[in-house]
């Protein structure tokens, strides 16, 4: 099947079992893995986008659009990631945060179009020039969501993107992002330990802690 | 080509070490067949016995060496259990890390000038308290017992062990467990030595085996404060070692070996030293003495710091104030008037030591720049650090004493036709200089959040554009100023130039150093000010690119 699909994967830290998951997760849609912190569920997220520490251990199939992910390096698998933090690169500019992300397919006027159009989706237009320590805590959240939907990802790994936002804003952001990554079609793989996040996102729910 | 960058590190520190005590050794026995050495005898290592006063030579590294490094020591533990954490020790902070970039030279040529009979202090209270408007006759400078040479090394291990132990702070729990030890009744520096000091030791450890190395093994300084008869054992070497007769090598080698024995007998009486120290600190603990009357201590340690940075920092002052000197009479405070002549007759005399120092600092601290990225990228990308294994391997050129390998490195290469050769000089000065690159780079970079690493995967960066798009800008301050550091040991390498370049290579510091017996204050302060200037300007420069290429990025400027 097309989409993001995990089987039989097992994720052990220093010989002790974490996790043990199989499901599959169709575009356009979210399934988030419930767990205190301690479960392994960044871990999870980690062993998908093939960034695993060298303490952990996994075994199992990770599957994108029949196209299995194991042995393919982080930059090939196209799995876009958001974190806790926005963590947007100090050093660039907000629009240039963008273009890094366009792929260099993507040519000339076309880029810095792209990245204009994607700023005025996430109401930020006129933000290209901005420095993104001046931003807002919401703004820069957008602006990270931006970044992972330009650079063309097949799949979403969201790690408890909103636990950091203040309770006012979460509502708006956490709508915006899975608005605008049902619109591309994506798998997504939502890790947290909000049952809230759970209920907004609206999809399956997988608890570690059970 | 990054897998083999560890590799390549390893063997910079490591093989001119192996092969320079290697080809010291031989030639103490006898062996040089390159000088007509063929046969292993003991006739030079007791020939060395034999020179007089070499007892006396010994004895003077080896206390040196010990008195400094726990004076130096203990000022630092002081310091910081006694003011971590207050603004003031922020301050005090502040003041000396710009010191540790000072070179050793110049800080030795401005303390001379300050404390000597003729120098600026003895110009202030003369006639008025002295009575005499001469010199008094005063062996301040070249005291036979070597204390201003002690006060010079004291004054200049400060700033390098402070700097380490508030690099190893961070990594212990320092402001909480001062807490916890206050509630239960401790003074703030108690606390600290009880709860907090032990773990700062264990990393700062192979530091102070450096200092020590250094401190028995100095030549420099030694040069220009130390005693004169005799000198210091590692001053008698160089004196042998430059010395035109052949056979004179023979026994150069056989008292490196003899310094090699000094630093070790020196480093393993510490370690008995710190085992006493260690139960001392702990029975005290373990009897729960709260040791709250610390106010005194406190105040004195600060005082002592402050006193030693003014000191240096007036030193450099004179330095400068000579080197644009005019007319400058005993007891006068100040010259008559400042005139450009001394520079204008110096700088046709300079500027080729200027062009050798500043190409070999640059071409050494480049390529240490690059082995140090190269390793800690691959080091990231394998998740494998070297652990403390490495940290030896970084350490080992800067414990082992310079005399007792780089003389015979210079026979080493004298047997490959590469002595005196440009080359050589950059190699060796690589040596000295990685250590510190490495040791200046390693924590911002290891600091440096993995997830941008992650996210620029994700967002389809592959791991070289992630290097040079994402993580060396991100870091490229710690990068710069790693660099400046590298520039600053480069700049301040005395023997090494010294016996590697042959003479075909003077740099500012060997020009300094030679100058210091002639006794031409005005010469002396136009080379030492170049020689300190250098290392200013690096670091300069290390703050302001940054600050300038991120002028617009304020997230950037937090970032140390």
């Amino acid at each position: 099947m097309t989409g993001l699909v995990l089987e039989d994967v097992v994720i052990d830290l220093n010989g002790r079992e974490l996790l043990r998951l199989s499901v599959s997760i169709a575009p356009g849609e979210i399934l988030t893995v419930m767990g205190s912190s301690g479960s392994g569920k960044s871990s999870l997220l980690a062993f998908v986008g093939g960034f695993l520490g060298a303490s952990f251990s996994a075994r199992g199939t990770i599957l994108l659009n029949n196209k299995q992910l194991n042995h393919q390096p982080p930059h090939e698998r196209h799995t876009g990631i958001l974190f806790q933090d926005p963590l947007l690169f100090p050093h660039m500019s907000v629009g240039e945060n963008l273009l890094f992300a366009i792929p260099s397919s993507i040519r000339g006027s076309n880029r810095r179009e792209l990245a204009e159009e994607a700023l005025g989706q996430a109401g930020l237009d006129g933000f290209f020039d901005r420095d993104p320590a001046t931003l807002s805590g919401g703004q820069k959240a957008r602006v990270a969501l931006m970044r992972v939907l330009v650079s063309q990802p097949r799949a979403l790994l969201l790690d408890e993107p909103f636990s950091k936002l203040d309770a006012g804003r979460r509502d708006q952001i956490r709508r915006f992002v899975f608005d605008e990554a049902r619109r591309q079609n994506l798998p997504i793989l939502l890790v947290t330990h909000d049952a809230a996040d759970a209920a907004a996102a609206g999809g399956k729910i997988t608890d570690l802690d059970q | 080509m990054l897998r083999l960058a560890p590799a390549l590190a390893i063997g910079v520190l490591l093989a001119p070490v192996a092969c320079g005590v290697l080809a010291t050794l031989l030639p103490a026995f006898g062996y040089l067949p390159a000088l007509g050495g063929r046969e292993f005898t003991f006739d030079h290592i007791a020939a060395l016995i034999d020179y007089p006063g070499i007892g006396r030579s010994v004895l003077l590294s080896l206390v040196t060496g010990l008195l400094t490094t726990a004076i130096a020591l203990a000022i630092v533990m002081t310091l910081v259990s006694g003011w971590y954490g207050t603004s003031t020790f922020a301050r005090v902070q502040h003041l000396i890390s710009p010191l540790l970039s000072v070179p050793h030279a110049a800080a030795a040529f401005g303390l001379a000038l300050l404390i000597a009979p003729s120098g600026f202090f003895f110009r202030l209270i003369s006639p008025a308290l002295t009575g005499s408007s001469r010199p008094p006759d005063l062996f301040i400078l070249n005291d036979p017992l070597g204390l201003t040479m002690m006060a010079g090394l004291v004054a200049k291990e400060i700033p390098f062990l402070l700097l380490v132990t508030l690099a190893a702070l961070p990594q212990t729990n320092a402001r909480r467990s001062g807490q916890i030890a206050q509630a239960a009744g401790y003074g703030r520096m108690s606390g600290f030595l009880f709860a907090t000091w032990p773990l700062i030791y264990k990393q700062i450890r192979l530091a102070t085996f450096a200092v020590i190395a250094y401190a028995t093994s100095v030549v420099d300084v030694a040069v220009i404060l130390g005693p004169l008869t005799p000198p210091p054992l590692s001053v008698r070497l160089t004196q042998w070692m430059a010395d035109p007769e052949i056979a004179m090598r023979f026994v150069a080698s056989a008292g490196a070996v003899l310094q090699l024995l000094v630093t070790m007998v020196a480093i393993l009486i510490w370690v008995v030293f710190e085992k006493l120290a260690g139960r001392l600190v702990a029975s005290q603990r373990n009897a729960g003495h709260r040791y709250t009357r610390e106010r005194w201590v406190r105040l004195a340690g600060l005082a002592v710091v402050l006193l030693v940075s003014g000191v240096i920092f007036f030193g450099l002052l004179l330095l400068a104030l000579w080197s644009f000197a005019g007319f400058w009479a005993f007891p006068d405070a100040l010259p008559r008037g400042f005139t450009l002549t001394n520079w204008g007759r110096v700088l046709p005399s300079l500027t080729g030591p200027l062009t050798t120092t500043l190409l070999t600092g640059f071409v050494a601290t480049l390529i240490a720049v690059c082995l140090a990225l190269a390793c800690l990228e691959r080091e990231a990308r394998t998740g494998r650090t070297g652990g403390s294994r490495a940290m030896l391997f970084i350490y080992l050129p800067l414990i082992v004493p310079q005399v007792g390998f780089v003389f015979g490195l210079q026979l080493f290469f004298l047997g490959f036709g590469l002595d005196a050769s440009w080359g050589a000089l950059v190699l060796v000065h690589l040596v000295f200089v990685l250590p510190y690159v490495f040791l200046s780079l390693s924590d911002p970079w290891r600091a440096w959040d993995p997830r941008y690493a992650s996210i620029a995967h994700g967002l389809g960066a592959n791991p070289n554009q992630t290097f040079w798009k994402i993580r060396l800008p991100m870091l490229l301050k710690p990068a710069m100023v790693a660099s400046a550091v590298g520039f600053a040991v480069s700049v301040g390498q005395y023997l090494p130039t010294l016996l590697i370049g042959g003479g075909r290579w003077p740099t500012i510091t060997t020009e300094a150093v030679a100058l210091a017996s002639g006794g031409n204050r005005r010469v002396i302060g136009v080379y030492a000010f170049v020689q300190m200037l250098l290392p200013f300007i690096g670091f300069a420069l290390a703050t302001i690119i940054p600050a300038v290429l991120f002028r617009n990025r304020n997230d950037m400027k937090a970032a140390s």
